[in-house]
């Protein structure tokens, strides 16, 4: 049971996963920039959370898993739909609420998921996946197969209930679910120094007999090294841990918010520490693959949004009587 | 193939589902405070120290093991809410959420999570969970292990809800729950686990959404709940003496419910009285009887009458306990009220 940091990424990582890691991060960032330009053109209902900013987090986790194991996200939960391979045209078909969506439309940017990628839903109740991704690992545990369950969670949901009695329940039964602490430092508007009675999340690991570490959730091959190291243990039976990934994000707790509470300074200063650009140059650097290539894949990101959007918009919307349906598998 | 009768109480014909129902599938597991009780304690790796509060599981850890039977810590979000992500994922989990009255401190679990999650991922991920969970005065267990709010569950799209009143009804509508792929939650009466009936061996399943008519008659009908099925039977007999013919009626689902069978009851009587244990406002009994408004207004002779507890906790001093549980005595002047 430690408590520690740890940093940068020495790990051995191959070229295509590292150009994959881009990729994906890439994917979400474009994903998200344009869900928050067609939001504030009114083209999406309901609300939509952004998680740009966060990508490393989500994209060094994942790496990691298969579609045989599972997650469950919150609210911000796109970056971790694409990180586990939700296809981004079923995502943008269900942000706009049409039959062709991930949920047929009936969830929403909330509530989107891909059980059959292991994708176990968005949650729009804070702390909501915690008994859920620890069920999981009641299953995965009883499959006897080496399957995981990932937690993602912000810090506000670190003081809920469901946080504390999950983590019993997976130190007392040793579940193999790791549990991944997005700690962007607000819990909406609350600065994470107010609401949480400690200064890191991983320091309640030790509670609930399990190992705790904080990194750099701007570096994505730190989180992969944190990540691959705890899931690496959960598949070999010896139990769950606690990921906490210092990180930010860029928009507000959703599209509309003011952002009063945080100064320009401070998202500048997290903007000069791009996750993406600082995986970036750690590829160019290390010669890994060129500028040229680099900016391919930027471009086929761009046009698979592009695509996607395409796509969506001209899916048609289920039928109304559509509401009606699939309360159950059986009606009596 | 269900064959000879025998007599076994409601909880030993709950235990019976049980036990048959997890040698049929071993995806079913069962959690929950106490279900064997002594986990890890010397000597009980395979024995329970309880089986269960009131001991309705006793003797399963016994045959199947603390893999398939798990004690679980005092932490109703963080089971409940387990078993929830374990029914989404392939187990078909039977969790305890021990008294009814605790469900406020897992209602997010059962409602906003397990109800809501085949809907909201477009029919595309399944709940297939039973919850039981008990209900019912009686005991002196007073204002919060004595309710029955069944009609809070009811009341949400995405549960089932089962309210057994006989061991044979218990046994059957518990087995169809568990095989059930929805989330089901079964009201068990805690006044009715000693009370013995006629259970047939072998496995068989009542399907869930059947009425049962538990007596017939033509002068007026009783639809009543769970343990007010008994209340009726006696208040029958007793109506029956002052020459007023009673036909009691047994929903057994309230979600998803029979309406046809009920609806087919009025038809015939033309006089409704609901009794139900549960506090007034916005009940089973107010739902059952706005829908005899509806769909049966022409037929009736008479207002619709409802019988229930008071709008009130409930208390513990014996004789104020006795008040608020309906008893056949309000149920007999009740339905002499309206012929």
């Amino acid at each position: 049971m430690t408590t520690g940091q740890t940093t940068g990424g020495t790990q051995v990582l191959d070229k295509a996963r590292l150009l994959r890691m881009y990729e994906q991060m890439q994917t979400i960032r474009e994903f998200e920039e344009r869900a928050g330009k067609e939001f504030a053109a009114g083209k999406v209902p309901g609300f939509v959370h952004l998680y740009a900013g966060e990508e490393a987090v989500a994209v060094g986790v994942c790496a990691n898993l298969t579609d045989d194991d599972f997650i469950t996200s919150h609210h911000r939960g796109h970056g971790h739909c694409i990180a586990k391979g939700v296809d981004i045209r079923e995502m943008v078909a269900e942000l706009l609420g049409r039959e062709a969506g991930a949920c047929r439309g009936k969830g929403g940017s909330m509530h989107i998921a891909d059980v059959h990628k292991g994708m176990l839903g968005a949650n729009g109740i804070v702390g909501g996946g915690f008994p859920l991704a620890t069920g999981a690992g009641l299953t995965a545990k009883t499959n006897g197969r080496g399957q995981v369950a990932v937690c993602f969670f912000g810090d506000g949901a670190a003081n809920q209930g469901t946080f504390h009695e999950s983590l019993n329940l997976a130190g007392i039964w040793q579940l193999p679910v790791i549990y991944v602490a997005e700690n962007n430092g607000y819990a909406e508007s609350t600065p994470v120094t107010y609401h949480m009675s400690c200064r890191d999340i991983a320091e309640r690991a030790a509670g609930y007999h399990m190992p705790g570490v904080t990194v750099d959730g701007l570096d994505v091959l730190a989180v992969y090294e944190a990540a691959s190291e705890a899931i690496a243990r959960a598949r070999r039976g010896e139990g769950p841990s606690l990921i906490e990934c210092k990180t930010y994000r860029y928009h507000g707790h959703f599209e509309g918010d003011t952002i009063t509470y945080r100064t320009k300074e401070e998202v500048d200063s997290y903007r000069a520490r791009d996750p993406i650009q600082r995986l970036r140059n750690f590829i160019l650097e290390r010669g890994f693959a060129t500028e040229q290539e680099l900016d391919a894949i930027d471009r086929q990101v761009q046009d698979e949004i592009e695509d996607a959007w395409r796509f969506a918009e001209a899916a048609p919307y289920p039928a109304p009587e559509e509401a009606l349906t699939d309360v159950y598998v059986s009606y009596r | 193939m269900a064959v000879a009768i025998r007599q076994l109480t409601y909880a030993q014909a709950i235990n019976e589902a049980l036990r048959q129902e997890m040698r049929r599938d071993p995806r079913v597991i069962l959690l929950g405070e106490d279900v064997a009780g002594g986990a890890t304690v010397s000597g009980f790796e395979q024995e329970d120290a309880w089986g269960g509060v009131l001991g309705v599981t006793k003797g399963l850890v016994q045959e199947f093991g603390r893999n398939r039977v798990l004690d679980t810590p005092i932490t109703e979000a963080g089971f409940i809410g387990a078993a929830v992500g374990a029914a989404a994922t392939g187990l078909r989990p039977v969790v305890e959420l021990m008294f009814v009255d605790f469900f406020g401190v897992c209602w997010d679990q059962i409602f906003d999570q397990g109800a809501k999650l085949r809907y909201m991922f477009g029919g595309k991920a399944s709940c297939p969970l039973v919850i039981r969970t008990m209900i019912g005065a009686g005991m002196g267990a007073a204002g919060q292990h004595s309710g029955c709010h069944y009609s809070v569950f009811t009341h949400m799209p995405g549960i089932k809800t089962v309210v057994p009143s006989t061991p044979a009804d218990a046994k059957g509508l518990l087995a169809a729950a568990i095989r059930d792929d929805d989330l089901v939650v079964v009201f068990e009466n805690k006044m009715l686990y000693n009370v013995s009936g006629e259970v047939p061996e072998g496995e068989y399943v009542i399907p869930l959404g059947k009425a049962d008519i538990k007596r017939e008659g033509t002068d007026v009908t009783i639809v009543a709940i769970s343990r007010m099925v008994q209340q009726a039977l006696a208040a029958a007999d007793a109506l029956q003496e002052a020459g007023i013919s009673a036909e009691v009626v047994d929903p057994r689902t309230l979600s998803p419910l029979d309406e046809e069978t009920i609806l087919n009851s009025v038809a015939k009587t033309h006089r409704l009285v609901v009794v139900d244990e549960d506090n007034p406002r916005c009940s089973a009994a107010t739902d059952i009887a706005a829908l005899a408004a509806d769909k049966a207004f022409s037929e009736l002779d008479a207002p619709i009458k409802l019988v229930t507890a008071p709008h009130t906790p409930v208390p513990f001093s014996p004789p104020l306990e006795q008040f608020y549980i309906p008893g056949p005595e309000r149920i007999v002047a009740t339905v002499q009220e309206i012929m």
